[in-house]
């Protein structure tokens, strides 16, 4: 049994379902004070409300009481002090600790001097797993199951970490991936490896119209500026990447857009209002995700 | 010409050779074994004509003997190389280099966001044979170092 999380693939499929039936427990009732004793730090190394905001909602939700900081900005870390220095001091304090940290790693390197259980809030580009496995949540939720599912990932599949996760974590549940990507952000061959070598089918296009209409779910990513050295192939990327009501025409029904958010020109407003658009609720069951690892953890 | 193969093979009494060593790697296997801290007695040999390797290395250790943890070490650079165990200038052994399963703070992550490469921890990294070809997988950053990018840290 995982005693921290740090990386999607330390937990198993049955650890992940655990993980998502409890977060429906808590979605039913997401008041429950069980953690009263409990003192949970949450350090953030660089900025992310929208992270730090959830996983504190999902903390004081269950009754704990939460310390640290929200960037390193006055802290003692800008002073020199080690990771090592900062988890020990934190760890005399606290009974979990919730870390992000630009440093890729730096959640792994801190799980093992930790004597309390750590979750990697985002270790740089490398993993974010609270949030794949509220995508997983999210996912289940709107289709009913999380099997045999057809899967359109679209934007950066080069540095976007939730996309490899998510595929990681999906993996388990015999999935098929359409990747829609910019030759420039293509899906790094690892991930091609990862796939074949669990006999799992994908498909890679550069076109946005291509898969729409086949997808279960289309999995929307950020296509970031600073990924690229031509500030013109960024432009020209953006705007084909860019998804607008029109484009929903064929879609399946039950399809539904995800985007692990903050969107930028990725998702037209006019999505807003479509019956697909799942986005903002998928922020939402990030609380109750969060809720549950802790709970895992705890116990 | 068997004759001399034999004498550069087993001209010490006692000890260890490492032969079919590449000829470029020499210096970093001297590194990662840590001989150039040790007081034995040692002789090397490099840009040896080989027919497997082009130009090879060859070093005599005298009175030193190692386990398969220490010298499997090398095969991240020398996979090719071949252990003979000396006693009284015979061959009595010889050994061929497994590669381990992990790799404990010899070569260096080659991500450079990696936290191994900003605060004081020592890398570690799990093998992985990809077609042949030797790769490592960080421990920490789950990022893989290739061969044309491994870079090995110094005993020193
Ligand atoms: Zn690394």
């Amino acid at each position: 049994m995982s005693r921290n999380l740090i990386s999607i693939q330390d937990f198993s499929k049955e650890e992940i379902l655990e993980v998502l039936k409890m977060a429906a427990g808590f979605e039913k009732n997401p008041s429950q004070p069980i953690f009263r004793d409990k003192v949970v730090a949450s350090i953030f190394f660089e900025p992310s409300t929208r992270t730090r905001l959830s996983f504190e909602t999902a903390a004081n939700r269950l009754g704990a009481r939460v310390i640290g900081f929200s960037d390193a900005g006055n802290t003692s870390v800008t002073k020199g002090e080690t990771i090592k220095d900062t988890i020990k001091m934190v760890s005399n304090y606290a009974d979990l600790i919730v870390m992000r940290h630009p440093l890729e790693g730096s959640a792994r390197y801190a799980s093992e001097i930790s004597p309390v259980p750590v979750i990697n809030a985002g270790d740089g580009s490398n993993q974010h797993p609270s949030q794949t496995l509220l995508d997983l949540y999210s996912i289940q939720k709107t289709q009913g199951r999380l099997d045999n599912l057809f899967i359109n990932m679209v934007g950066d599949l080069k540095y976007g970490r939730t996309v490899h996760s998510l595929l990681q974590a999906m993996s388990h549940f015999n999935p098929t991936f359409l990747f829609t990507a910019p030759e420039e952000l293509k899906l790094p061959n690892e991930y091609k490896e990862y796939l074949r070598k669990r006999n799992i089918r994908f498909e890679e296009t550069r076109n946005l119209s291509d898969g729409i209409c086949q997808s279960d779910i289309l999995y929307m990513t950020r296509v970031q500026r600073e990924r690229f050295t031509d500030a013109i192939e960024y432009e020209r990327v953006k705007n084909v990447y860019s998804l607008n009501n029109s484009m929903l025409d064929g879609a399946k029904p039950n399809m539904k857009i995800l985007h692990p958010l903050p969107r930028v020109n990725e998702i037209a407003l006019d999505v807003d209002n479509s019956d697909h658009a799942y986005y903002f609720d998928q922020a939402k069951n990030g609380v109750y995700t969060r809720m549950a690892i802790i709970t895992k953890l705890f116990s | 010409m068997q004759m001399e193969k034999h004498l550069k093979v087993s001209a010490i009494k006692n000890g260890t050779v490492l032969d079919h060593i590449p000829a470029e790697q020499l210096f970093k296997v001297i590194d990662i074994l840590g001989l150039s801290c040790i007081s034995n007695q040692i002789t090397f040999g490099t840009n040896l004509d080989s027919k497997l390797l082009g130009k090879k290395a060859i070093i005599k250790i005298s009175d030193r003997y190692f386990e398969s943890d220490e010298i499997n070490r090398i095969a991240l650079i020398a996979p090719q190389a071949k252990i003979n165990i000396i006693q009284n200038f015979k061959v009595v052994e010889k050994r061929v280099l497994s590669i381990p399963s992990s790799i404990k703070g010899i070569a260096k992550c080659m991500n450079p966001v990696c936290v191994t490469n900003h605060q004081p921890i020592e890398t570690l990294f799990t093998t992985i044979t990809d077609e042949n070809e030797l790769k490592l997988l960080c421990h920490y950053c789950e990022k893989i170092t290739d061969k044309e990018n491994l870079k090995i840290i110094s005993n020193n």
